[in-house]
């Protein structure tokens, strides 16, 4: 979706980014398993956690409502990758040294100032994505600044913390997670609210995750690095994205929140210009009586297993649910992605019917009940009372806010670059020492021995890519941001293959195969290894590349081997080729005769065509040059 | 707080020069930046070069004095106050169940501004920390002591079984004790003994996972002991755990034939050489196990809560030194239970030791470091000769509930002869005559 002409300065966009980088460490942050992800989780326990008590004798809202949900958490895990840290069964073991000297060497990088000591924190999570009930998190430093190409953006504070567990279900009953990737080691780094166009924030966090990469100690390959970003605009309440995994969707993300924002303040303009207030939201009231005979299929069956139907008057509110100042953006929309958080399916509202099966009679019992009259609307939803109440309370919150214009709240991104609501935002962290792990003081020794390792910036790598491996630009850039620059450093180092193929093949042909279709995660490096180490040896040229991948990846063959095999495309020897070539010339003598050297690119497609990836261009292209010139020269010493 | 506590030497003297207690929001600048933060209380065992500030956004973190140039209280801190929960409404007609806390904190509520654990031990705290058990019982809470449970001593076993009787005899119909898990076998031991015709359940419960945490297993522990206190149809003393690490089945384990077998898990408590008694899933008690003692409605029952405490449990293992058996005799030790090696093995170079030790009237017993199974001293010479000696073998009797009992029976006894038939007796189901097939039985 392009809306054009939004001009983000006058809309006051201001973009806050929040990092999370899992390490590359070999254990994890406190246990000694290995970060292993697998599909196979041979055991599997059931939890329930529930809101501790704080001081002040509340308890978070968010983290009640999970509670009282009552969904048990079934957590699923692999005996390699998950012991009895991770189940909650064993204390935390000592604090991963590795994993805290990456997150000073990052912190020494953006010019942080590192706390003196370090203290392990509880911070309370209880949906369940902790088996402990709470992450450990300890903040490593405060301040500094990230340098891009056109900005310094303030770094606010980068800590080290565990990851949390899979989510990998969640279902009336239950909530699924598995156990590997909980515990590994996250470096989360959080910038300071810039100001900016949706394209220059992604830009800040391309740099940043450069910087991560150039360390060499942070973990590649989907879903190691987590973007939160924090969006606001001119008069609104900030707006948490939480967990974008590409780096691509950022800026489309930004630009759809930065336009749902100004869709709600243009709907807040208007409920001013109505002069509605708070009070004008009304109290809910129990309507079941009203759909006792209803045909409408949801509501009957919510009744019929014991629910109840509730109904609030919206005054003022009439036309507003369904009013749509921008594309997808409207109030009724928010209301229903809001209720689904409390276990129901979604609402009805005054501006869509009668529909899906509620007749107009319905309807204006209805609307007499509630008292409405033409300038009001109301919503509807149905389900167990508990769900339904609560449901109703937030449609009733909400309501207010659409006052305020854009709520507090957390979303989470979609896979086409939009946000969804997940739940409302939680109060202020609760935060309480992890007293089972020691303070551990950061000596100068130690700092003085990470400054050595502090990377070059990511800048210099690149033109160090260009002048050492002589690529462009654009490739180095590419090979430097794609998971497989390490590879690609071995294969330039271990063979003689031209750095440039290499780069591409890692990048363009991967990226076309992706777009064609391909998953192409499933390439690991081995096969990769093997695939270059085949080239260098000269059983495969590099035209049959794509070909033999995209087998792989159709999965009709196992190996590199097998590709070899199976496509006959062990390379043609030298006399073949030129026998081959000899022949195609002679067939085509008349060709020539007419045509000269403009002959030469249809007789090079007709010897690709035969040799299929078996040959390699750059030589046809000389042998065929040097027998188009024997013909035309008259001098061919034919063997007729 | 007025007390910096956990600070000394450098940090403490810093913080007394600058006049700031804990609690304090206090400004710290150091040659490098300025640190706003509530002054937090240091732990115990950590050094005295840092100081701990809490920031605002809930992170502690740890400043070296050395880097300290000057601190200041921008703002003298709050007192926290909490205000508990409104009281779920309690059900009428339900019974009357008394919980009695002897340390270990199985209910508690966390200060997020210090990090302080405060224990909940009144009535109203348990019921605002797990409201759940307002389903189940109306609770009377008293607290009997507050100690970690390895200083847990014959005196508090007394004290506690003395509590438990005047609270059966004021007509409570289950009482629930709450301990710290590590020595919480012995005391269910103890008070097996001490009050071994008590006529309702008397059920112990601790937690693996601290109560300050949301995953802690204490609430669906004391949950299910509160359960078994009130509606279990037998009569005795039990220990109310988790089964497995999840959070859906405790097992009632019988008081003589638990022990904690994990340093951690949730479900270390087991039940050995006898299955479980029953099991607590969804709210109810099953699968009962026979001939368990009824509950009954009388108030008056005669506890016994004396212990000898001049009995050694003793370990035997190669390269033992006999000498120890001959420095408890000539110490006036009563009793000596060995932990002996196989069926119930010690190394003959010990039986001139334990001969002497027997002739002196020390009452000398046998069970096995195997933990499970049965000692059975006919089937070598090492074992026939021990039992000519007069060593006891004490059947399937777990070391340390034949530790407890030999201090009762000691305690409760005028001759060594009669502590040895008392011994012998089956009391409290801790002699168990009849092996399972299984070791531990699936459910
Ligand atoms: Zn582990």
């Amino acid at each position: 979706m392009v809306i054009e002409g939004i001009d983000y300065k006058e809309l006051g966009l201001k973009v806050g980014l929040e990092i999370h980088q899992q390490l590359a460490t070999k254990k994890k942050l406190f246990c000694p398993c290995e970060k292993f992800q697998s599909d196979t989780f041979e055991l599997s326990f059931e939890r329930r956690l529930r809101p501790t008590q704080s001081e002040l004798g509340q308890v978070d809202p968010a983290a009640m409502f999970e509670f009282k949900k009552g969904k048990m958490i079934r957590y699923g895990a692999n005996r390699d990758s998950s012991c009895l840290v991770e189940a909650d069964e064993e204390p935390p073991h000592d604090l991963n040294m590795e994993a805290v000297e990456s997150a000073l060497i990052v912190a020494l990088a953006l010019n942080s100032n590192i706390v003196d000591e370090l203290h392990t924190m509880r911070k309370i999570v209880i949906d369940g994505s902790n088996t402990t009930g709470f992450q450990r998190t300890i903040i490593v430093a405060l301040g500094g600044s990230l340098k891009t190409h056109h900005r310094e953006v303030e770094v606010q504070t980068i800590c080290l913390e565990e990851d949390a567990a899979r989510l990998t279900g969640d279902s009336k009953d239950f909530r699924e997670y598995y156990l590997d990737r909980l515990c590994v080691p996250l470096v989360e780094i959080a910038l300071a609210p810039v100001e900016g166009s949706p394209q220059e924030v992604q830009e800040i966090a391309l740099s940043l995750g450069r910087l991560l990469r150039a360390t060499k100690r942070v973990a590649r390959g989907l879903g190691t690095i987590r973007q939160d970003i924090n969006v606001s605009t001119k008069g609104g309440a900030v707006v948490e994205v939480k967990g974008i995994q590409k780096l691509d969707m950022i800026s489309k993300i930004v630009e759809f929140e930065a336009l749902r924002q100004k869709g709600l303040m243009e709907i807040k303009e208007e409920l001013e210009e109505r002069f509605v207030k708070p009070e004008d939201i009304g109290q809910p009231i129990d309507v079941t009586d009203i759909f006792e005979d209803t045909e409408c299929k949801i509501i009957r069956q919510a009744i019929k297993e014991g629910g109840i139907v509730l109904a609030v008057r919206l005054k003022g509110f009439s036309g507003l649910l369904v009013y749509e100042p921008y594309p997808e953006i409207r109030l009724g929309k928010e209301m229903a992605e809001m209720v689904r958080f409390y276990g129901l399916g979604g609402i009805y509202h005054s501006d869509e019917l009668p529909r899906y099966g509620i007749t107009i009679d319905e309807v204006e019992s209805l609307k007499r009940r509630l008292e409405i009259s033409k300038e009001d609307g109301f919503v509807l939803l149905a389900g167990p009372k508990d769900r339904a109440e609560d449901g109703i309370v937030a449609i009733v919150e909400r309501s207010k806010d659409a006052l305020q214009g854009v709520p507090y709240e957390t979303r989470g991104p979609t896979p086409d670059g939009k946000t969804r609501y997940i739940r409302p935002r939680p109060g202020p962290a609760r935060m309480y020492p992890e007293t089972d792990i020691p303070p551990i003081a950061i000596t100068k020794e130690l700092l003085s021995r990470l400054e050595k390792e502090v990377p070059k910036p990511w800048e210099e790598q690149i033109e160090y890519y260009m002048s050492k491996y002589g690529l462009s630009k654009k490739l180095a850039l590419q090979v430097y941001d794609s998971e497989y620059s390490d590879l690609f450093g071995a294969v330039v180092s271990k063979t003689k293959i031209q750095p440039s193929v290499v780069a591409a093949t890692l990048t363009e042909t991967l990226i076309s195969l992706s777009r064609a279709g391909f998953d192409i995660d499933f390439l690991d490096e081995s096969t990769l290894t093997d695939l270059f180490l085949s080239l260098d040896k000269g059983r495969i040229s590099k035209e049959a590349i794509p070909q033999i991948l995209e087998l792989f990846l159709e999965g009709k063959i196992g190996s590199i081997e097998d590709a070899i095999k199976r496509l006959g495309i062990v390379t043609i020897s030298e006399e073949e080729l030129l026998q081959l070539i000899r022949r195609i010339v002679e067939e085509s003598k008349d060709l020539i005769r007419e045509r000269g050297e403009r002959a030469f690119s249809i007789i090079m497609g007709k010897v690709m065509k035969i040799t299929r990836g078996r040959a390699d261009g750059a030589k046809v292209g000389t042998l065929l040059k040097n027998e188009i010139e024997n013909v035309m020269k008259g001098e061919h010493d034919s063997s007729e | 707080m007025s007390e910096l506590v956990g600070y000394r030497g450098p940090s403490s003297d810093i913080l007394k020069k600058s006049k700031v207690m804990i609690g304090d929001l206090i400004e710290v600048a150091t040659s490098k930046t300025k640190y706003n933060g509530v002054l937090m209380p240091r732990y115990e065992y950590a050094d005295d070069l840092h100081v701990v500030i809490k920031l605002s956004n809930g992170y502690n973190i740890g400043i070296d004095v050395r880097n300290i140039q000057a601190i200041k209280r921008i703002s003298v801190g709050e007192k926290p106050h909490f205000t508990a929960p409104p009281k779920p409404l309690i059900k009428p007609n339900l019974p009357n169940i008394a919980i009695i806390s002897t340390g270990g904190t199985i209910a508690s509520r966390v200060d997020y501004r210090t990090g302080a654990v405060h224990p909940a031990l009144s009535a109203s705290d348990l019921y605002s920390a797990v409201p759940e058990l307002s389903r189940y019982a109306i609770i009377d809470a008293e607290v009997v002591s507050s100690i970690f449970s390895e200083n847990m001593t014959a005196e508090y076993w007394k004290l506690i079984a003395l509590k438990v009787a005047e609270k059966v005899r004021s007509g409570f119909r289950g009482i629930v004790v709450t301990h710290g898990t590590d020595t919480m076998g012995y005391t269910s031991a103890a008070l097996s003994f001490a009050l071994a015709e008590v006529p309702v359940p008397v059920v112990l419960v601790g937690s693996q996972r601290s109560s300050d945490r949301p995953s802690s297993d204490a609430a669906l522990n004391l949950i299910g002991a509160v359960l078994v206190a009130s509606k279990a149809p037998f009569s005795g003393v039990y220990v109310v755990m988790h089964s497995g690490m999840s959070d859906d089945v405790l097992s009632v384990h019988l008081g003589t034939k638990v022990r904690k077998n994990h340093t951690s898990r949730r479900d270390a408590f087991e039940s050995i050489n006898i299955p479980p008694v029953a099991y607590v899933k969804g709210g109810s008690i099953g699968e009962v196990m026979d001939g368990l003692p009824p509950r009954s409605d009388s108030k008056d029952f005669a506890a016994r809560p004396d212990f000898d405490t001049r009995v050694a449990l003793i370990k035997f293992h190669p390269d033992f030194d006999p000498e120890i058996i001959d420095y408890l005799t000539s110490r006036g030790y009563k009793g000596i239970v060995l932990e002996g090696t196989g069926l119930g093995h010690v190394g003959g170079y010990c039986n001139s030791q334990l001969r002497l030790a027997i002739e002196k009237g020390v009452l000398v017993a046998m069970t096995s470091q195997c933990i499970w199974g049965r000692v059975r001293m006919t089937v070598y010479d090492t074992g026939r000769d021990l039992l000519v000696m007069g060593v006891l073998p004490l059947e399937d009797m777990l070391p340390e509930t034949a530790l407890v009992k030999m201090m009762w029976a000691l305690g409760n006894t005028r001759s060594v002869e009669d502590a040895k038939e008392l011994m012998k007796k089956n009391i409290a189901g801790e002699i168990g005559y009849r092996s399972d097939l299984e070791r531990r039985p699936a459910r």
